[in-house]
């Protein structure tokens, strides 16, 4: 029974689960019909649906992001790339005489996930080549991107109607939210194409020991170049959902702050940020501890805008928890535990 | 390369002493031109100099009116929170660390400020309760950094939430100020003569530029800082106070947010949760273009300074251009951090 | 200098010193003495116990057992900078000094003059331009650090140690990156030194410089003292054997077999023929053939090139000078990669830094070489990777047969196996081992052993590089001896004894070991090598290295 226990608690998803487990025990609570999910004009409804929805763009992000950081790296530029993403596509669509044509939407969400792999690509010509700290390569992008989102809206907030566009972010499907959706896919595929090739294992490799991976003839270079615009390409995907969300581009605040919430997704979800191993599990448990958090502020009747202070607070933990000091100090405890133990048995 | 020489009385140094008529000493002058642009740590700080004055001239040229004095004291005036904010951030590049919390810690002061100004303080309590305050978050960050060994990047970025989180729980809309100090201080311009003129918060700017160029040039805590950029692992071989100078770095960095976010408020006489979002970027960028290596160990708090002055002439020849939009300030800025960004990589690479 | 000590009376005195570290005795019971005005070398292999004692003395660790006596007082330092209080001062081989500041703050940081609070730069120019005229070194304090050469760095570390009056003066590797104008140099100064009744200890792995500067020396192995000598009644072939050791013939079969084929190889093909392959600053150009199916040893010290070149072809750092041909055809090596594609496999001898990969797993980490081989988006089917793993971990003997285990919770020699078997598993035509054995278990070393030759035997080349000089007799066809970068010797194992190769590698001339030549030899030519002595466990009968990657390499040479 320990055992089991002490297996579980080793497990990299225990401590992430525990929290999310805390957050909805904490809205039951607060609201009882939490749980509840009632199928509405053939859409699914209730608290659950409204955080996976919410945290679709996160989610999104948080998956490349991981990639990132496995390789022992950083995106910061991810909030930039979905504003532009989501300026490119608004402005095609208004350039156009019929935004509402399907096939208006498809080129103006092609062209712009297509953008963000140049974006993305530029990202890793930085980190790959120039041989630049990933913090510092983004950073670049990061002050940038707004820049060029900026110019591409010139400066205002673009508001389309068309509905096919709209859907991205408040649509359904099968009575599922679309946004979850394409969040799902994006998981799967990332999912799939890491661990059914030999990409994440050369990625994994590279972030644990870059040396040791070279001189196994790993080629470094190119899979950062494929990570960095991956994690472009679920920028602009997370993007589109937020622009579509509100049918408008801001170039201001689209994505503002959402490299952070993806960071914090990754860590909480137990991915190292030194690099090496990663879980897209746990990423995924990460996300939606983060938008719980926020939904449980809400419900909890804080202001939702001081959700910052608890993601402060969550950081802050996460981080020392994580910290070698606090494992020696732990380390060091359960020694001095033990001895004891081992003394009050040899003398009894 | 100095060689080694066996007659100790030749002179090591070498570089253009002769007259200019003289072909070897044109060639040294040629040659310390060259050690001077490929030296990391006076390289990227002349480039700097040097577009500062060529931007300077060329919005001359254009503009009717750019090359007067006030339009050079305005970058002073509009930037001086921004020098300060810069001053804070040369301290944490200069160890290798770097501080994102510095823009919500500039608006969160200002709200402390508004705030308490608006139920009746005395402004002579309010300022140094948020200069206190604001730099024991940054001693509570350092000791994160030092302690836990937490990443400076993610340390700072839990100091942002949390700065940003508490602006919204004070308030969530702007709350502006009536004070008559801060209102006086707001509207107060000092004549410098033909008919120029400064705010005092360039004067709090100035100060606070030339306390951090003495500490970090002449004191022994501010060569330590040097030491660590250079190499933490020597440092602690020479039994330097590491532990000691990177906790305070981070000090500094909160108390010039605090001081920045004081002089910001002057500007604005309000106090507002989504303030200066993206100022840690513009403070980055300005010690970055300064000269500071983002790897630490070289850098200059003017060279800093000098940053803030070639981001404050790009946005005066945006607004002087009148048809080019704000946002170019952005890319601008973008351009010029690749720029100098690569420009550290390939002068580090070269010493190697 | 304060303390007028009888010059007969030893500065530091050290005994019984022990040290353990989970799993190892990096010290055992070592007695250590340092005269004052005297040059005092340190000798032995990787892994002998040198860098421990250093550090014992200098206070980073601390003592199990035994005295330390500094000046007839016995102390016990918390750390370098206490160390450095009582007199005594180290430079180590990687200069730590800030390359960003000045000659002078890098002299005087720490204790620089002061006035009214601040730094007085004009005084501190003063007092290190005092020091480096003391050590007649003409350079501008003003000067950046970063602009001199490594050479000069060393020096005005030497300037900083001895400014805080030091008593006894360590000089961890201080030659290995200079050029022989550079050591004259530095030679002088230590000279200088001794003459002022500074107490020196100067480790190097360089023979000749040994012999030229040093009164005396001590030579550890296996964390345990060989004896104390002086320099001059000690030959040169001896101290290679005090420092090498005889280890137990395990395997006289193995020898025997090897021996018994080694002959009718002669006319096979040879597989890479090496051109005058050189890299500045770690290998002088050399010539090399190697035939199919043969196995060379490379015998030589430490940093005698033996490492570096077997770099070269395994395609791990560039080669530039010289040509590279394998099957015939003419090849540049420019990645491991490009080395791997022609089936050429280089092991290294770090094996937590270049080998492992800790945090994956067996399986992972066996298939690694052949995925990369195959590119990303052809994975090696599951199944095929359970297939490989399990014959490796049978064939092997693996332990613990698990696939899923993590490697870094292996032990070295299992961990040394999965990396054989992750280079076994993409069909090498050339292995090359760099100390394959070291730091494991005997039982481990002799399966490997075991291995190399039954490989040698199917056909595959192998370069075989090990510190233990029966080792490499054992198994090796030819032996290609090394010393200072160069290869002086090329020869078919035809009788070759261990004394013979002593012979080479101290003198670099088999026939007359008895000449101790001290000022002779060929002085160290003009390079700068960049490959530090690596970490390594003892390399005899030392217990298994624990591999958490946490724990430092306690019996490691500094990095």
């Amino acid at each position: 029974m320990s055992a089991l226990l002490a297996r579980l608690i080793a497990n990299r998803l225990f401590w992430p689960i525990v929290m999310l487990l805390v957050l909805f025990t904490i809205n039951l609570i607060a609201f009882p019909g939490f749980f509840t999910v009632t199928l509405r004009d053939g859409h699914l409804f209730g608290s659950l649906v409204d955080i996976l929805r919410n945290g679709a763009p996160t989610l999104i992000i948080a998956v490349g992001m991981t990639l990132v950081i496995a390789t022992r790296g950083i995106d910061l530029s991810v909030g930039a790339v979905a504003a532009i993403s989501g300026a490119v596509a608004c402005s095609i669509m208004l350039g156009s005489p019929e935004p509402g044509n399907p096939a208006t939407v498809a080129v103006a969400i092609t062209v712009a996930l297509l953008i963000s792999l140049v974006l993305g690509a530029w990202n890793g010509f930085l980190v790959a080549v120039l041989g630049i700290q990933p913090i510092i390569a983004t950073l670049i992008l990061m002050t940038a991107g707004r820049g060029m989102a900026m110019l591409i809206t010139e400066g205002q907030i673009l508001t389309v109607n068309s509905p096919p566009f709209k859907a991205l972010g408040s649509g359904f499907w099968f009575g599922v939210p679309i946004a979850v959706i394409i969040a799902a896919v994006v998981f799967a595929a990332a999912a799939l194409i890491t661990r059914r090739t030999a990409l994440g294992m050369f990625i994994e490799s590279v972030g644990i020991n870059p040396e040791a991976s070279r001189q196994a003839g790993v080629r470094a270079r190119g899979l950062l170049f494929v990570v960095y615009t991956f994690s472009a390409f679920c920028a602009a995907i997370a993007g589109l959902i937020l622009t579509a969300n509100t049918a408008a581009a801001d170039a201001n605040n689209t994505g503002l702050f959402i490299e952070l919430d993806a960071i914090l997704a990754v860590v909480i979800g137990g991915t190292s940020l030194a690099g090496g191993r990663y879980t897209l599990a746990g990423t995924l448990v990460g996300a939606l501890v983060i938008q719980t958090l926020v939904t449980t502020v809400y419900t909890v009747g804080i202001p939702p805008i001081a959700t910052m202070v608890f993601k402060a607070a969550v950081v802050t933990v996460v981080c020392l928890l994580q910290s070698p000091t606090t494992a020696e100090a732990l380390t060091g405890f359960r020694r001095r535990l033990s001895i004891r133990a081992g003394k009050g048995v040899a003398a009894s | 390369m100095t060689k080694l020489l066996d007659a100790p009385e030749r002179p090591a140094r070498t570089g253009g002493r002769g007259g200019p008529d003289n072909p070897a000493a044109r060639q040294g002058v040629v040659r310390s031109i060259r050690n001077l642009l490929t030296s990391p740590k006076y390289g990227p700080v002349t480039v700097t100099a040097v577009l500062f004055v060529a931007i300077f001239i060329i919005g001359g040229v254009r503009y009717r009116g750019f090359l007067s004095g006030q339009v050079f004291l305005n970058l002073f005036v509009d930037n001086a929170y921004l020098i300060v904010l810069a001053v804070g951030m040369t301290f944490v590049i200069l160890t290798g660390g770097i501080d994102l919390s510095v823009g919500a810690v500039v608006a969160l002061s200002g709200m402390i400020a508004a705030s308490l100004l608006q139920t009746g303080w005395s402004p002579a309590a309010v300022i140094p309760l948020i200069l206190v305050l604001t730099s024991v978050l940054g001693l509570l960050v350092g000791l994160m950094i030092h302690i836990f060994k937490v990443q400076p990047f993610i340390a700072t970025l839990a100091a942002m939430f949390l700065a940003r989180g508490l602006c919204y729980v004070i308030s969530q809309s702007s709350i502006s100020i009536t004070d008559a100090t801060f209102v006086q201080l707001a509207v107060a311009r000092i004549p410098l003569g033909g008919n120029m003129s400064i705010t005092p918060s360039v004067i709090i700017a100035v100060l606070a530029v030339a306390i951090a160029v003495w500490v970090l040039h002449a004191t022994r805590f501010g060569r330590t800082v040097y030491a660590i950029g250079g190499s933490e692992q020597s440092g602690l071989l020479m039994g330097l106070p590491v532990a000691r100078t990177k906790v305070l770095v981070y000090v500094i960095s909160g108390f010039c947010s605090g001081l920045a976010g004081v002089l910001f408020t002057f500007y604005t006489l309000s106090g507002y949760p989504l303030t200066a979002i993206g100022t840690e970027l513009d403070a980055i960028a300005a010690v970055v273009i300064g000269g500071t290596l983002l790897t630490g160990g070289y850098g200059f708090v003017l060279g800093s300074v000098l940053g803030v002055l070639v981001l404050g002439v790009i946005q005066t020849i945006i607004t002087f251009e009148g048809t080019l939009s704000s946002w170019w300030t952005k890319i601008f800025i973008g351009a010029l951090l690749l720029v100098f960004i690569i420009l550290q990589k390939v002068l580090t690479a070269r010493r190697r | 200098m304060t303390n007028p000590t009888d010059p007969a009376a030893p500065v530091v005195e050290m005994r019984g010193i022990s040290i353990t570290f989970p799993g190892v005795k990096a010290l055992d019971g070592v007695d250590f003495r340092l005269f004052p005005g005297e040059v005092h070398s340190l000798m032995g292999e990787n892994g002998a116990g040198k860098s421990t004692l250093i550090k014992a003395l200098t206070g980073v660790y601390g003592i199990d057992a035994g005295t330390i006596t500094l000046g007839g007082e016995q102390v016990s330092f918390s750390g370098p900078a206490q160390a450095q209080a009582s007199g005594i001062s180290t430079v180590y081989q990687e200069v730590n000094l800030l390359p960003n500041l000045s000659v002078a703050e890098n002299i005087m940081l720490g204790r620089e003059p002061r006035r009214f609070g601040s730094v007085d730069w004009r005084a501190m120019r003063r007092r290190a331009a005092e020091l480096l005229a003391g050590l007649n070194l003409d350079l501008d304090p003003g000067s950046l650090l970063g602009d001199h050469s490594l050479a000069v760095q060393q020096l005005i570390a030497i300037a900083r140690a001895i400014d805080v009056q030091a008593k006894v003066l360590i000089l961890d590797e201080p030659t290995s990156s200079l050029d022989a104008d550079e050591v004259a140099e530095l030679f002088r100064v230590i000279r200088s030194l001794k003459e002022q009744g500074v107490a020196i200890l100067f480790v190097s792995h360089f023979l000749d410089q040994v012999y030229e500067i040093c009164d005396r020396l001590t030579v550890l192995r296996n964390g345990k003292l060989v004896g104390e000598y002086l320099v001059e009644e000690l030959l040169r072939i001896d101290l290679v054997q005090k420092m090498i050791g005889k280890e137990l013939t395990v395997l006289d079969d193995l020898e025997q077999r090897a021996r018994s084929v080694s002959i009718d190889e002669s006319d096979a093909a040879t597989f890479v023929q090496a051109t005058k392959l050189g890299r500045r600053g770690a290998m002088h150009p050399a010539d090399l053939p190697i035939a199919a199916g043969e196995v060379v040893g490379f015998a030589g010290l430490l940093g005698s090139g033996r490492t570096e070149f077997a770099r070269l072809l395994g395609g791990i750092d560039r080669a530039d000078s010289g040509e590279l041909s394998i099957g015939g055809r003419s090849t540049r090596l420019r990645t491991p990669r490009q080395a791997l594609s022609h089936r050429i496999a280089f092991s290294s001898e770090n094996r937590r830094d270049e080998g492992i990969v800790g945090d994956l797993t067996v399986r992972d980490n066996i298939v690694l070489a052949l995925q990369a081989d195959r590119g990303w988006a052809r994975p090696i089917p599951k199944k095929r990777q359970d297939e490989l793993t399990q014959s490796y971990i049978q064939t092997l003997n693996i332990r613990p047969a698990n696939p899923d285990a993590l490697v870094r919770n292996l032990s070295g020699g299992n961990q040394q196996k999965v990396l054989l078997a992750r280079w076994l598993a993409i069909a090498p035509r050339l292995l090359i081992l760099d100390e394959p054995t070291r730091g494991i278990d005997i039982g481990a070393k002799a399966e490997i052993q075991k291995l190399v030759f039954n490989l040698a035997e199917n056909g595959m080349s192998v370069l075989f590089i090990s510190a233990e000089l029966e080792e490499v007799l054992r198994l090796s066809h030819r032996i290609v001896v090394l010393r200072d970068r160069h290869i002086v010797a090329d020869l078919e194992n035809d009788g070759l004894t261990v004394d013979s190769l002593l012979a080479l590698i101290a003198d670099g001339s088999g026939d007359d070991p008895e000449a101790p030549d001290a000022a002779g030899g060929p002085l160290l030519a003009a390079a700068v090598p960049t490959t530090p002595a690596t970490p390594a466990p003892a390399a005899t009968s030392a217990p298994t290295t624990p591999s958490d990657p946490t724990t430092t390499d306690p019996t490691g040479d500094p990095r």
